[in-house]
């Protein structure tokens, strides 16, 4: 219910919503939780396991219990915490985790077979019999557990994530951070201030106490306001820092548009990486509860909860209240639900000499609240006083405070481990545990209003002094000192279940029972429990559950120690951390200058890389890309086919020392090459397999053009800067990537010199270009390249143009091409017409093989050193026992190879023991009339003309072939001279 | 993470390739016996601690870098680049 | 059948961006730059004194220091990366060759340039260095990632100036774009 004249919701500003269906209304300023409780809603959902009923337990981002799933304009996300969910008009929130509905929930029946589900449930109950854990428990679990669902459907709102920078970092919005924010600002450092909320002030915003002479938050508020307007304050609400990272790096999640009902363009939610010279961690700290029977009842909540929702959002889950803490903090709730008129049933405190320091309120101190009675939301507690006495009270809502934990989680992401205060009873930070931050405030356990204001100030400035920056230290406002006094209470000692984890329903019972069967590490209790490992990591329970685990093992707090806290801490979408990532933006798309001629033309595009390439090129009646296929082979064979070719990488290199520079990195010999020839190259890596082949052609006596293949053109590169930086410093030699800057084509055939002596400015000839030479040509006026090479095997060319010519030139040669009875060819012509001609790919180059596998042993010059050379004359890389490249076909004219299969000799079982080797690439050879095959098979090129048996396991395809030499057209070369 | 390249300055870990120890800038001379090879190209100590490796700034200024780092605390120590700024 | 000039084709010319840009969205343009002749010059080992003063009498500004953009009337020098940077704007001048491996690079790249009240803001999303006017001022010039490219950036009077591959123009063009209408719409969002 909402209280006359408490809280700061715009009360003028009313907003429709509905939860479940139904319709209420909140106020601006509302979140779901505040808003359905001043509704008189109490149960907000169902747990995890049991299926109880439960309500909110929190008014922050650490809450367990009320998670809903919002639906936005068709688009569902779950496990949205109602105590985050800003209101607004329209809003459609839904319970999650229970069936049929939130009242009713038929799952709930476990809650009956409790005793069942203890701690190691899954591991003991789940172990036989075998066959039954796929059919009948793993279904049965996956319904029963896990939180909200998804909706199924690909996620169409946008996310984003973003970069930012700065001098001070400062993590959290409360006295504390407001105080460093404003100290660092003075100094001219640049300042990011990061809360979790969508208005500055932490506490401040949830507390009656004065700073300055004026209500805490509205002190925020003005401060919040101020650094707004500076130049070097960036002010980022609802921006939870969610990681440290290395470096003065730190993840955060801005939550941009949960809070409207129409986001537009606007993400929902943006991922930062923000990089910091100095970061100040101002969480601040986070309450704890205290085990006692049933105290999950919906109505039982934070003390400080309770407080906030009365003192902020000016709502009380009730008529009548009580309070049961172990600290003075408790006193302050229900000496402000007094203050505000409602009915404070008793005050609890555990201790027997605490003052009561709330006024004129029942008062007991040194008594218990021992139990929580009531269904689907709290109707009364039970008090259990010294020697025994006991009380019933009939009560709406109960607030508990167990005392605070400092919010020390970022300080733990580089491995930190938190030290124990006994004087607080909580964890508190070990000082640069991250190089770079500071704690200050409350997240160090200093818990006044003012020593928070004074530690971030202190703090603020401290880091901005230590980039070197200058100026006044502020002064520090009047606020609140009180002490802060705790005397440690865990749990209530008394029957049934007291509960610790909300979220994944782990017990004390649990965490005893653990520690019992000898579980008594607290990371295995937590993995034997699931104590703290549901989607808050038990913000609110872990250092409760294992001071349980402490006492129940006969140990100290300190000795027990702590789980590790990791990134990221609140849960961060996927969607947002792959931000951008989706659909086009999951790789960048490199498109050739034919790219629009060839989808004219309806050849399918396939992915090479990051390329996109042409497969085939149907024409009209043709019905499958096989007819197409050979119909380019032979036309490439009888006439004239075009092909682009840029892709292959091409680095221009110059400099005194190519030459020795390509000798080392290759294994043939470049220097001896002249200008304007071309030569083939193989590339071994340093342990003397091959890393990649290609042609390179001195245009000049300094100019030199290297081509490697598509897949290799980037590691080359960095392959090629390493070995410059690292052994070859002493070399004047300079590259630079090229690809990029020509468009290049293969125009392959017998009459390819024809189609280019129709285009070009002069005519060329077999003295001025023969194979394997290379010179300028001009085209249209545009200075040209070209190479006289060959893939194909055919007389053939590769002419290059600057590629703003490239799909200009690309139909003149297609045009020009078709009136010789040619035209373009795809990628699957490209790879029969090499298969027929024995020419290697990454298929067959593919890390494992080296220069003697491939029959290359003599490229391997015997003249001088280079990359690989060492390594590849090892012992066991020349034996005729390895597998050697070899050309294979069905011996059955007309029956199909598969690339991919392994050879066995005829007779021999096919297993593994038996294997001779494997297919790599096949093809129909329409120029043959029959399947070819590369492979590699052992002792191979001794086997020439046996028969050995080809099985495809995956594909369940068997044949005999015929092992040949991998040239099966053409063996003397002759086509490629004519 | 992030490290600072001698010429580009501070930037995050996403810009740069790691290859490994930075054993490999001590290539063995051409006659040196296969073991040593062997042993150079494969075998590495892997320890929790002071380590010097290789980082090639791929998606800045292309040099390579020899970063000595704590495998443990993550600290750098050091960045380096392979070819000295004086090579030239 | 030859023509005039003595050719027998004529070859048209595209830009990278064709068709594709410009594009505006809220506040923000993307738009495609005709950059001239790109020159990469990647100065022979001890040369880089007599690159500096081959270029100033030629075209009148130096080679870059790492990081920085050279301008003059008419001619910029951006630096792309150790040892190397793109002449933009006039054909080089002989007189350079002696001194650098000169490289003709102008259709190699996509050039286009973000301008406007959120051009940072945009990048941010994208880019991870900080291009803000304080750490990235006008004649600044940095080689980065832009979501998953390779670009150099620089600090035009004009706005910020994004180079990518050519053959990556229709990315550039999305991925920024999407950024553009992210900024916008927290823009209309509030
Ligand atoms: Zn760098």
């Amino acid at each position: 219910m909402r209280i006359d004249g408490k809280g700061r919701v715009d009360r003028s500003r009313p907003l429709n919503f509905t939860f479940d269906g139904k319709a209420y209304s909140g106020f601006a300023g509302d979140t779901l939780a505040s808003a359905l409780l001043g509704a008189d809603v109490r149960l907000m959902g169902r747990s995890f396991k049991y299926h109880r009923p439960r309500g909110v337990l929190t008014a922050g981002s650490e809450e367990p219990n009320a998670l809903v799933t919002v639906t936005r304009a068709g688009d569902t996300d779950p496990n949205i915490r109602a105590t985050v969910q800003e209101v607004y008009s329209g809003l459609e929130a839904v319970s999650q985790n229970r069936w049929p509905s939130l009242n009713v929930d038929f799952l709930s029946v476990n809650n009956l077979a409790a005793p069942f589900f203890g701690a190691g449930f899954y591991y003991k109950t789940f172990m036989w019999p075998k066959s039954f854990w796929e059919k009948l428990y793993e279904p049965m679990i996956r319904r029963a557990a896990g939180l909200g669902a998804l909706s199924g459907k690909s996620n169409a709102e946008r996310y984003e994530k973003a970069y930012a920078f700065c001098d001070v970092l400062v993590i959290g919005g409360g006295p504390a951070g407001l105080m460093a924010a404003h100290a660092a600002s003075r100094t001219g450092a640049e300042v990011i201030l990061c809360d979790e909320g969508f208005d500055c002030g932490g506490r401040l915003a949830s507390e009656e106490e004065e700073v300055d002479y004026q209500p805490g938050h509205a002190w925020a508020h003005a401060m919040a306001a101020e650094l707004a307007t500076l130049p070097n304050v960036r002010l980022m609400p609802r921006t939870t820092v969610t990681g440290a990272y290395d470096g003065g790096t730190f993840g955060a999640l801005e939550r941009v548009t949960h809070h409207l009902a129409n986001p537009g363009d606007a993400p929902v939610e943006c991922f930062w990486r923000i990089a910091a010279k100095r970061a100040v961690l101002c969480a601040g700290a986070m309450e704890r509860h205290i085990a006692f029977r049933d105290n999950d009842r919906p109505g039982v909540m934070m003390a400080g909860a309770l407080r906030a929702y009365l003192n902020r959002w000016g709502v009380v889950p009730g008529q009548r209240v009580a309070v049961f803490g172990n600290n003075d903090d408790a006193h302050r709730t229900a000496r402000d639900m007094l203050d505000a008129g409602v009915r404070v049933e008793a005050l609890v405190d555990s201790r027997h000499d605490a003052q009561n320091l709330a006024g004129d309120v029942p008062f007991f101190p040194g008594w218990q609240v021992s139990r929580a009675l009531g269904g689907k939301g709290l109707e009364a507690i039970d008090l259990t006083g010294p020697q025994g006495a006991l009380k019933r009270l009939q009560v709406d809502a109960l607030g508990v405070s167990g005392g605070w934990n400092p919010s020390v989680h970022l300080t733990c992401h580089l491995n930190g481990r938190p030290v124990w205060n006994d004087q607080i009873a909580a964890f508190v930070p070990r000082d640069g545990a991250v190089p770079g931050m500071s704690v200050a405030g409350s997240a160090r356990g200093t818990f006044s209003t003012h020593a928070c204001l004074r530690e971030g100030a202190e703090a603020g400035f401290d880091a901005a002094s230590a980039l070197g920056f200058t100026g006044d230290k502020p002064v520090i406002p009047e606020a609140e000192n009180a002490a802060y006094r705790v005397r440690r209470l865990w749990a209530v000692a008394g029957k049934g279940r007291a509960w610790l984890d909300f979220q994944n329903d782990v017990t004390v019972k649990d965490v005893k029972q653990a520690a019992t069967e000898n579980y008594k590490s607290v990371e295995h209790m937590k993995r034997y429990t699931t104590q703290g490992m549901a989607t808050d990591q038990g913000k609110s329970s872990n250092v409760s559950a294992l001071a349980v685990l402490a006492d129940a093992t006969g140990r100290d707090i300190p000795e027990t120690g702590t789980t590790t806290f990791r990134p990221p801490y609140v849960p961060v979408p996927i969607a947002a951390m792959g931000a951008g990532a989706q659909g086009a933006g999951f790789a960048p798309q490199r498109y050739t200058t034919s790219h629009e001629g060839c989808v004219t033309r309806g050849a399918p595009m396939i992915e090479a890389g990051l390329w996109y390439r042409p497969s085939y090129f149907p024409k009209p009646g043709e019905t499958s890309w096989r007819e197409s296929c050979d119909r380019e082979v032979k036309m490439v064979r009888e006439a004239v086919g075009i092909c682009d070719v840029s892709t292959l990488g091409k680095i221009d290199l110059q400099g005194r020392d190519v030459g020795p520079f390509l000798d080392f990195v290759y294994s043939n010999t470049f220097s001896t090459l002249k200008p304007g020839r071309v030569r083939y190259g193989l590339m071994l890596r340093e342990g003397g397999h091959v890393m990649d082949d290609g042609t390179t052609a001195r245009l000049s006596e300094t100019q030199w053009v290297m081509t490697t293949t598509t897949a290799a053109a980037g590691p080359v590169m960095k392959h090629l800067d390493w070995v410059r930086q690292a052994y070859c410093s002493h070399m004047d030699v300079r590259f630079v990537s090229v690809t990029e800057q020509w468009a290049q084509f293969a125009v392959a055939g017998p009459k390819s010199r024809e189609l280019l002596n129709a285009l070009l400015d002069e005519p060329i000839d077999d003295d001025s270009f023969p194979f394997m030479q290379n010179g300028p040509v001009s085209i249209g006026g545009v200075a040209a390249r070209l190479f006289r090479i060959s893939f194909s095997g055919e007389h053939a060319y590769e002419i290059a143009v600057p590629a703003r010519y490239g799909a200009s030139l690309f139909e003149v040669l297609l045009g020009r091409a078709e009136a010789l009875g040619g035209g373009p060819y795809g990628m699957e012509a490209l790879n029969v017409l090499r298969i027929e001609k024995g020419h290697i790919t990454h298929a067959e180059i593919h890390g494992r093989t080296n220069a003697f596998d491939i029959g290359f042993a003599r490229m391997v010059s015997a003249k001088k050193d280079c990359i690989g050379k060492a390594l590849a004359a090892r012992p066991g890389m020349v034996d005729d026992d390895r597998e050697q490249l070899v050309g294979l076909r069905p011996v059955t004219v007309g029956n199909a190879l598969t690339a991919g299969a392994h050879l066995f000799d005829k007779e021999a079982e096919a297993v593994r023991i038996n294997d001779l080797g494997y297919i790599t690439s096949v093809g129909f050879s329409p120029t043959l009339g029959t399947f070819l095959g590369l492979g590699f098979l052992k002792n191979g090129r001794a086997r020439h003309g046996e028969e050995v048996r080809m099985v495809d396991h995956l594909r369940g395809v068997e044949e005999v072939c015929l092992v040949t030499d991998p040239v099966a057209f053409d063996a003397d070369g002759g086509r490629l001279r004519g | 993470m992030r490290l600072t390249c001698p010429i580009c300055g501070p930037r995050d870990r996403r810009e740069f390739y790691y290859q490994g120890d930075a054993v490999m800038l001590d290539r063995p001379g051409a006659d040196a016996p296969p073991q040593v090879w062997a042993d150079w190209l494969h075998l590495r100590d892997n320890p929790a601690g002071r380590t010097r490796d290789l980082w090639y700034h791929e998606a800045g200024c292309t040099a390579w870098l020899a970063v000595e780092r704590d495998t443990v605390t993550h600290e750098v120590f050091s960045v380096e680049l392979v070819e000295s700024a004086d090579a030239d | 059948m030859r023509m005039e000039d003595g050719c027998v084709v004529e070859l048209t010319a595209l830009m990278p961006c064709n068709g594709i840009l410009p594009i505006t969205i809220g506040e923000t343009t993307l738009s495609e730059v005709d950059p001239g002749r790109i020159t990469a010059l990647m100065p022979f080992r001890g040369q880089h004194a007599a690159l500096t003063e081959a270029l100033q009498a030629a075209h009148g500004l130096g080679f870059p220091e790492p990081g920085q953009t050279t301008v003059a009337e008419g001619a910029s020098c951006v630096w792309t990366a150790r040892d190397q940077a793109f002449l933009m704007g006039p054909a080089p001048d002989d007189s350079l060759a002696p001194h650098a491996a000169v490289t003709d690079q102008s259709d190699a790249w996509s050039v286009v340039l973000l301008a406007g009240l959120d051009a940072e803001d945009v990048l941010a999303r994208l880019v991870p260095i900080d291009l803000r006017p304080a750490a990235f001022p006008e004649g600044a010039a940095a080689r980065t990632l832009c979501q998953h490219m390779s670009v150099t950036i620089c600090r035009r009077a004009e706005g910020l100036q994004i180079m990518a591959f050519r053959s990556m123009a229709r990315t550039l063009a999305h991925e920024i774009s999407d950024a553009m209408a992210s900024v916008a719409g927290r823009r209309a969002a509030g």
